[in-house]
């Protein structure tokens, strides 16, 4: 026995490289979903063969927005909710950037839902990645754009009443090019996801349904992070190419998981290029994709 | 280094002071710019969305103000010079991310062409009553620069001094402009490219195992690390350490606040910029800024007629305040007679560095349009007395 306990300390974690470990631990809780989905990122990431000088992760606020500080890349934590605008600004100032926005459902499409829509409209290449734990977690259990309709949240102590986005209708309406939802449970289809939408363009939206056991199970009385994955387990209907009409998601309902959508569609850069091409002609002069940066002689 | 000829139009101009405001950034090297449309400011942008595509610059209009200046800071960790523009209202919504260009360390350029307000106000009228928002504006402790140009030859001149102080220390610096001189048009002389100084944007020359992106090593200003580049850096809105990893202490609150206000604290007699005329015998002086100094000029023009000597100075440079040379002149002087377009908001400033050693006469004025030149002469006369 003792000797399987050395050898899984001795070997390194096979997404160490990834991670600043220097950072560890993190602040994550336990059986918090959120290490899961960094795990599947990390993995698919090395799996695609991408040059990791080129890929950036930029987060906003929460517990998800801390990604950006975990993961060993050009890491940037902006502000609340203003993380696909700043993605956006990064994107376009140097465009062979892979850019990957990782933050969770209240920055994303709460006080950032404004930014979510429009990105998605120019099918701005990103690959936004959604953890949603129906809550907001690092503030303490408040009522988020998610909670599904009776589940109790802090500000709603007597239950919600209010309507949640169903968030792969949202993006898929609005006209993200790739549409997917998964738990943590499913860590190969979602490492999968994540390395398809690394492969593609555009808007590329991810929804991982995340376990929070400190506000959401607790203030809900659903047991503990296990109970989560348990329920995941027992309550997951695998849908791909569902109509994202029928995939919303009720207080302890079914969840349907699946790759809703994965369409070709020119990403902004490239409309935006042809548009210029075609008017200006030889006149147009793009921006490198290395960037607008020029430099001096000395 | 000298502007990149691509994005100089040299040449003699008949431009308003948004256009001109607007060549100024193009010939500063600015490629990124991320706007949503506001009167009286959106001329600039316009000027700029018709000529970046031949220049291998990229406009964007995006969704509104928040998500055009979180666009502009992460833009400039591409390593590309970039700016937003707006007014008033947008300028409030930009408060967010000033602040985290603040706390980042980005240079950007945000311009301000000011109309009346508080709220909607005056859309199409003018106004310099963000002066002091301009300064605290985001909440928290930081410094910044603003400049404020006086005629479309200072917007397109200060819009380039605007980039290159952003270089040069790291900091969002404010164009604040005000709405008679972004639409008033006159001559424009911008010259050949080779005689346009910029500051470049000052990659570290460290391997990335040698870098740490707030490290300063005993100077006020980190170098800069662009995304892309193999650094794998890290920035965060957090306080952070010379890792720019978070750290949630009051020690290194304490230490990172501090720099950030010394970096411009300590090199404000570098960066304040005032322009003086007859300041040497007067006993009175008029202290304005912006299209408010050419008013002034005028009143100053009756008080001298009616026997005062008075003078001017005119603040190029608004923050950081030119503290050192108000106490002076205040040690000298009888009084200070301060209008602006606003209810009093640089006068603050002028009354905090006489210290009770001159006068200081406030001559508000609402906004909606300039003040009336006897309104001023009244006030030096008052002061003289």
């Amino acid at each position: 026995m003792s000797t399987r306990t050395d050898d899984t300390t001795a070997r390194e974690h096979p997404i160490a490289p990834f991670i600043r470990m220097e950072r560890m631990p993190h602040i994550w809780c336990p059986t918090c979903g959120i290490g899961t989905v960094v795990k599947c990122y990390a993995t698919a990431l090395a799996d695609s063969g991408v040059d990791l000088d080129k890929a950036c992760v930029v987060s906003g606020i929460g517990c998800t927005g801390r990604v950006a500080g975990y993961m060993r890349l050009d890491g940037f934590h902006s502000t609340h909710g203003r993380a696909i605008p700043f993605a956006t600004g990064l994107k376009l100032g140097r465009p062979e950037l892979l850019v990957t926005v990782f933050s969770g459902d209240g920055d994303l499409v709460g006080i950032g839902g404004n930014h979510f829509i429009h990105a998605a409209r120019r099918n701005m290449d990103l690959l936004v990645v959604l953890v949603n734990n129906f809550i907001y977690g690092m503030t303490g259990g408040q009522n988020a754009p998610t909670t599904p309709l009776t589940a109790h949240s802090s500000t709603m102590p007597f239950g919600n009443f209010e309507r949640p986005f169903s968030l792969p209708h949202l993006a898929a309406s609005c006209g993200a090019s790739y549409v997917a939802r998964w738990t943590c449970l499913q860590v190969r289809q979602l490492t999968w996801a994540f390395a398809e939408a690394i492969g593609r363009k555009g808007f590329r939206f991810i929804e991982v349904i995340a376990p929070c056991s400190t506000l959401y199970a607790r203030l809900n009385k659903l047991g503990s992070g296990l109970d989560l994955m348990r329920f995941y387990h027992d309550n997951v209907e695998i849908r791909n190419g569902a109509d994202t009409r029928e995939v919303d998601i009720g207080y302890q309902e079914k969840i349907v998981c699946g790759k809703f959508r994965d369409e070709e569609r020119p990403t902004y850069l490239e409309l935006m290029h042809e548009h210029y091409r075609k008017t200006l002609g030889d006149r147009y002069v793009p921006m490198p994709p290395e960037g607008g940066l020029i430099r001096g002689e000395d | 280094m000298k502007a990149d000829p691509r994005g100089v139009l040299t040449g003699t101009h008949y431009l308003d002071g948004d256009f001109a405001c607007g060549e100024g950034a193009m010939a500063a090297g600015c490629r990124f710019v991320a706007g949503y449309p506001i009167t009286p400011s959106t001329e600039v942008v316009e000027r700029i969305g018709r000529r970046f595509p031949m220049m291998g610059g990229t406009f964007i209009q995006m969704e509104d103000e928040l998500a055009s200046m979180a666009a502009v800071v992460g833009a400039s960790w591409s390593g590309t010079k970039c700016m937003t523009v707006t007014s008033g209202p947008g300028f409030s919504l930009m408060m967010e991310n000033i602040g985290l260009a603040a706390m980042m360390e980005t240079p950007c350029v945000v311009v301000n062409v000011q109309r009346a307000g508080p709220s909607t106000g005056l859309p199409t009228m003018v106004g310099q009553a963000d002066m002091m928002q301009a300064r605290w504006g985001s909440h928290g402790d930081y410094a910044l620069i603003a400049v404020c140009p006086r005629s479309p030859q200072e917007a397109f001149d200060l819009t380039i001094h605007a980039f290159n102080l952003s270089e040069r220390y790291r900091v969002p610096v404010l164009v604040m402009m005000d709405e008679c001189v972004g639409h008033m048009t006159e001559k424009v002389v911008i010259p050949p490219a080779a005689e346009i100084e910029v500051v470049p944007r000052r990659l570290t020359a460290r391997p990335p195992a040698e870098f740490l992106p707030y490290q300063t090593n005993g100077s006020l200003v980190p170098e800069f690390a662009r995304a892309g580049d193999g650094f794998r850096f890290h920035t965060t809105g957090l306080t952070h350490d010379e890792r720019g990893y978070p750290v949630m202490t009051p020690e290194c609150q304490a230490k990172s606040v501090r720099r950030l206000l010394d970096k411009i604290r300590l090199n404000a007699g570098e960066i304040a910029r005032v322009e003086e005329e007859d300041t040497g015998g007067a006993d009175v002086v008029v202290v304005s800024y912006g299209i408010t100094s050419r008013v002034a000029r005028l009143g100053v023009g009756l008080a001298r007629e009616r026997g005062v000597k008075v003078g001017t100075l005119r603040l190029v440079v608004a923050w950081p305040f030119p503290e050192a040379r108000i106490r002076e002149l205040a040690a000298r002087v009888k009084a200070f007679v301060v209008p602006e377009i606003n209810m009093g908001q640089m006068v603050l400033e002028v009354e905090r560095c006489a210290a009770g050693k001159a006068a200081v006469v406030s001559v508000p004025h609402a906004g909606g349009n300039v003040h009336d030149p006897e309104a001023i002469c009244q006030a030096i006369l008052g002061a003289a007395r």
